[in-house]
């Protein structure tokens, strides 16, 4: 190989890094703050990807109909739970999602720019999140990590289900938010994986910043250092846990808008994307942030120089390497604790 | 007004009584004080009258019955500093004190700066060592850091789980004197205790907890000089007490 195609292949593989470090940096979030490990965190990107095709083509994407089912049976949950005075409640649950969804409604009508649709369908799937929180975690918010990631496969299943069903087996392939392509130095760029880089990039710097700087942030810090004392404050599970998710569902809303130019994504794609966040994840113990980033860009290089060598085997070398390393990590894990 | 009234009160873990039948007031202005030993069940009633654990019995919370959750009393004004501080251990004392004002500042009070003053002011221990994470603060300091960020949210009732547990006996007088400070200026404070001698001096009221039952209650100075307290705590704290220099 020579320098020309290793320059191409790390761009892609720069490119793949940056959405693997960001769904590695929301799973790390929802984990640190509610000891779950969001399986359907692949779920939004293809959610967010679909959508962002659907308004594309002036189509109502199914996305409208999964937030008015799953808000329907959150406000249904929240009235069997306390009927006192429930009208603020139920307003703060619902008019985020009804309003998406009326705006998604008459989008086709409207003729919204890219970059209009892109924020819409990656609001939708934010929505998801807090949503998602409500109906299915917040009764077991106490319950073992094994319960929770037990039913964080099944809600992930489920999830699948749903997409089928909103948005059919199809898959989808958008225009890219940024048509531009330059040569450097010999090496074509593709404006998308600037993009990618840059969303990337902007996007951890505000994580870090609104945990280090806001009142906000260091109340999700506090709440996953210690979350009696937390309660204590007036830091309440529900509003962390909904917190936390809605910046999952927010990220893996930006990253399946970003990557739905890449490739074709069906409703099923996000799992395995959502996957290789968790081994980055994973690579920082759940834990760091730095080294979950880290990991995440060394898979995407790793991937895409894979991919060169033997394409058939992509995945394939990249789960088996990433073994030894996660052995290898939990390894140090045992002896660090002892 | 009666801030808490408790009446029968029962906290089980699992089929296992641990506070048994409890009957409590606390009115405006007033230290009560719980002194018991070890296992009598008073870290469990802190923490069933915060919210934090399930009981049967009644209780009002400034004269209205309900049971509410712990953000919902946290809102009301009642703190409960607990046994284990439950320090935020990797967030410096500034953002630590800065949390403890997270509900206020949610319900839109701007005043922040001028409550950390205060508390900077009343510790002055902890604006020298505002930087520092709080895992690596002395025994003394964490038990100033916890009441700090406590008295962020402005109670108007402060429970206190043990203020004295662990400290030497400088910083020990030290806290119980800010203590009956704090009941000057208009809190309210249930104060659990095992040093029942420096408690029953700064309280109004007391109760002696054993096995999960208050068994004698009365006014603290009564109880400071009840025969059966001072032979089982009072000699016992007596001998803890530190020599007056
Ligand atoms: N989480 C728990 N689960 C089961 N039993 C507990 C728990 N916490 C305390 N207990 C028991 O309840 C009783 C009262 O404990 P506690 O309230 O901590 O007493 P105190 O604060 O007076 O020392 C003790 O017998 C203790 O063993
Ligand atoms: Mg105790």
């Amino acid at each position: 190989m020579n320098a020309f195609f290793a320059a191409y292949l790390a761009q892609d593989g720069l490119s793949n890094g940056a959405i693997y470090c960001l769904l590695a940096l929301a799973l790390v979030l929802v984990f640190a703050i509610t000891r779950v490990i969001l399986i359907p965190q692949g779920d939004f990107v293809s959610y967010a990807a679909i959508s962002f095709a659907s308004l594309r083509e002036g189509r109502v994407p199914g996305t409208v109909g999964l937030m008015l089912a799953l808000t329907v049976l959150a406000v249904a949950i929240e009235l069997a739970r306390d009927r006192n005075r429930f009208a603020p409640r139920v307003l703060r649950l619902a008019a985020a999602p009804l309003l998406l969804a009326a705006l998604a409604e008459i989008s086709p009508r409207l003729h919204l720019p890219a970059v209009v649709d892109a924020l819409l369908a990656t609001a939708m799937v934010a929505a998801l999140g807090p949503l998602l929180y409500r109906i299915v975690y917040r009764r077991i918010a106490a319950a073992s990590t094994l319960v929770l990631l037990i039913v964080s496969v099944a809600l992930h299943f489920v999830l699948l289900g749903m997409g089928l069903y909103f948005f059919g087996p199809e898959g989808v392939r958008a225009e890219p938010l940024i048509d531009l392509a330059f040569i450097l130095g010999a090496v074509p760029i593709k404006g998308q994986s600037l993009l990618i880089l840059a969303t990337c990039a902007v996007l951890a710097a505000a994580l870090f910043a609104i945990g280090e700087r806001s009142l906000i942030g260091k109340a999700l810090r506090a709440a996953s250092i210690n979350p009696t004392g937390a309660r204590l404050m007036g830091i309440s599970t529900e509003w962390s846990g909904s917190l936390a998710f809605l910046v999952a569902a927010l990220i893996g809303g930006v990253s399946g808008v970003l990557i739905s130019s890449t490739t074709t994504l069906y409703y099923d794609s996000g799992f395995l994307l959502g996957l290789k966040g968790f081994v980055a994840g994973i690579l920082g113990g759940l834990a760091s942030f730095p080294l979950a980033g880290a990991g995440a860009f060394a898979l995407g290089l790793l991937e895409s120089f894979a991919s060169f060598y033997a394409s058939a085997f992509k995945e394939t070398i990249v789960f088996a390497l990433i073994i030894p390393i996660l052995l290898w990590r939990s390894l140090a894990a045992r002896t660090g604790t002892d | 007004m009666s801030l808490i009234s408790a009446r029968n009160v029962t906290v089980c873990y699992g089929k296992i009584a641990a506070v048994k039948d409890v009957s409590l007031d606390i009115h405006e202005g007033q230290i009560v004080t719980i002194v018991g030993p070890n296992g009598a069940g008073k870290t469990t009633l802190l923490s069933a009258l915060m919210g934090l654990l399930p009981m049967t019995g009644e209780v009002s919370y400034f004269g209205t019955v309900s049971r509410p959750g712990v953000e919902a009393l946290v809102r009301a004004g009642i703190g409960l500093i607990p046994e284990r501080r439950e320090l935020f251990a990797t967030l410096s004392v500034e953002d630590n004190l800065a949390l403890g004002g997270f509900d206020r500042w949610r319900a839109g009070a701007e005043d922040a700066a001028f409550e950390l003053a205060k508390i900077y002011r009343l510790f002055p221990r902890l604006e020298e060592r505002r930087r520092q994470v709080a895992a690596t603060l002395s025994g003394g300091e964490r038990q100033m850091l916890a009441m700090g960020r406590a008295l962020m949210g402005r109670p108007r009732l402060l429970l206190l789980d043990e203020p004295s547990l662990g400290l030497a006996p400088m910083v020990m007088r030290d806290i119980f004197e800010t203590i009956s400070g704090l009941r000057d200026q208009g809190v309210a404070i249930l104060l659990v205790e095992q040093n029942a001698r420096a408690a029953l001096r700064i309280a109004d009221h007391g109760h002696v907890m054993e096995a999960g039952r208050f068994v004698l209650s009365g006014p603290a100075s009564e109880l400071a000089r009840n025969e059966r307290v001072s032979e089982a705590y009072l000699g016992v704290a007596a001998a803890e007490d530190p020599p007056q220099e």
